[in-house]
């Protein structure tokens, strides 16, 4: 467990003093997420219909793009391959890496979910439902994510293809989040958190495991 | 190739499992496939297409439009089966790292796509005179076209890599996530649909095809499968030659002084 906590407190350490990485982060969710009303038109209580999209649309490309830093320069410096052979297996290694992650790109997005809110004409009740599908739908991302990661973790010049394999897995984490958000049906909602919060559990669970093995296939 | 014929006697008594997946012996037996295979293909498919197109009645709603069915439920079957091939391959490279697996592999993942493809477009052309739109946000349609983008997703991994020994245990990797993840994004498109969409739409329910519907319909079923097991098999052929190919053309590399 020390030594998880460790994993998680270096790759904190390493987010927070490159600086920037999690201010441009949050400042692309922001800037994807106000694009789309120019392309929309400034139609408030349409906007106000479409914000559980747009948010989500968002965070998921945010995270899209964060995910490479996952274990990209830990491959490239030998890190990996270093705690490959420690006492921690590997998977527990994936998961103190996800975890760290997720506090550094998960969180920030979703503290940066009240201003979107107050752009789109979000209302308190949609706020909290949009940070709770957030808070719920993100390690999901994380999750597949870092297996798109770890599969192209050796490539040069794999810059695409991450996000086509990680995109069409994520769609089930997008259709809850933003069925939770929105309910097209009274009572779906509490219907879409607990199947957002049941796959988030199970990707968080078991996508380690491969992840790990794509990351020791790589590692050969 | 004389130092493999030396190996494959020393081996005390390879059993039938390692004699039909051995890759130089698979070329000898599956060459001999290749011929009937394409008869039967061509047999099967022409059946078929008659019972289709000549010997089989229009539907008293749908009229002609009902023969896309004949081409689009099999590749529809099709698309789904590659991919199981793919998964048991999958288990095949990241358990015993067998070649043939990989290659195995490697052959189904176009042939997935294709098939998926079709499925999609023949779906789209019956679409416009039944339900009158090419494309609907239906639970079936939605999910084949996720289906379709993994498929091409794992195509491009493939593609990204130029160590296909390699490539094929990363892409084994993404298959099994997406074998597990696939009932979940079916599940997750059908919960987002029928919340969508209450109005019913067209359904061909099983049991009240007529049989002179369904015998066309299973003979083209088994044409279209014999089709891809051909194509499969000439395509792992096609792929363990290439991979010949490559080694022997980096021995004679070597051999030209490329390492000193």
């Amino acid at each position: 467990m020390r030594a998880f906590l460790a994993i998680v407190g270096r790759d904190l350490r390493l987010g927070l003093r490159q600086g920037g990485d999690m201010l441009t982060l949050v400042l692309f969710f922001v800037i994807v997420a106000t694009v789309l009303p120019f392309a929309i038109g400034p139609d408030r209580s349409l906007l106000a219909r479409l914000a559980p999209a747009i948010v989500w649309v968002a965070a998921l490309l945010a995270q899209l793009l964060s995910n490479e830093r996952l274990f990209k320069s830990d491959f490239a410096d030998g890190t990996l391959d270093v705690l490959r052979h420690g006492a921690l297996p590997l998977e527990a290694v994936v998961a103190a890496k996800m975890l760290g992650h997720w506090i550094l790109t998960g969180l920030p997005i979703i503290a940066a979910t009240p201003i979107l809110a107050l752009m789109l004409g979000m209302d308190g009740t949609a706020l909290g439902l949009a940070a709770f599908s957030l808070l719920l739908g993100t390690p999901a991302l994380v999750a597949f994510g870092a297996v798109g990661a770890a599969v192209t973790v050796g490539l040069k010049r794999g810059g695409l293809v991450a996000p086509v394999l990680v995109l069409p897995l994520s769609l089930p984490v997008l259709i809850f989040g933003t069925g939770a958000m929105a309910p097209m049906v009274p009572g779906a909602s509490g219907q879409a958190f607990l199947l957002l919060a049941a796959l988030a559990l199970a990707a968080v669970a078991l996508i380690p495991f491969a992840a790990a093995a794509a990351l020791r296939i790589a590692g050969e | 190739m004389k130092r493999l014929a030396s190996v494959d006697t020393q081996a005390p008594k390879p059993g039938f499992w390692t004699r039909i997946a051995h890759p130089g012996l698979f070329l000898g037996w599956s060459g001999h496939l290749v011929i009937p295979l394409i008869l039967l293909t061509a047999g099967l498919m022409a059946w078929g297409l008659y019972l289709a197109f000549l010997a089989s009645p229009p539907d008293y709603q749908m009229g002609d439009t009902v023969r896309i069915m004949y081409v689009h439920v099999p590749t529809a079957w099709l698309s789904q089966f590659c991919y199981a091939v793919m998964f048991v391959s999958a288990i095949g490279t990241l358990v015993w790292r067998h070649p043939m697996a990989d290659v195995s592999q490697k052959a189904a993942a176009p042939l997935g796509a294709v098939f998926t493809a079709i499925a999609l477009y023949t779906g789209a052309l019956w679409g416009r005179p039944t339900w009158g739109t090419f494309w609907e946000w239906d639970g079936r349609m939605t999910s084949t076209l996720v289906l379709l983008f993994i498929y091409l997703g794992i195509i491009a991994l493939w593609r990204a890599f130029d160590d296909q020994l390699k490539a094929a245990r990363f892409v084994s990797v993404v298959t099994l996530v997406g074998a597990i993840n696939i009932p979940i994004i079916k599940f997750s498109v059908d919960w987002w649909q029928t919340l969508h969409q209450p109005a019913s739409v067209f359904r061909l329910d099983g049991p009240t095809i007529a049989p002179e519907i369904l015998l066309p319909l299973l003979v083209m079923s088994g044409a279209f499968s014999v089709l891809f097991l051909t194509l499969h098999l000439v395509r792992m052929r096609t792929e363990i030659v290439k991979r010949r190919i490559r080694t022997l053309e980096l021995a004679a590399a070597r051999a030209a002084g490329g390492a000193q």
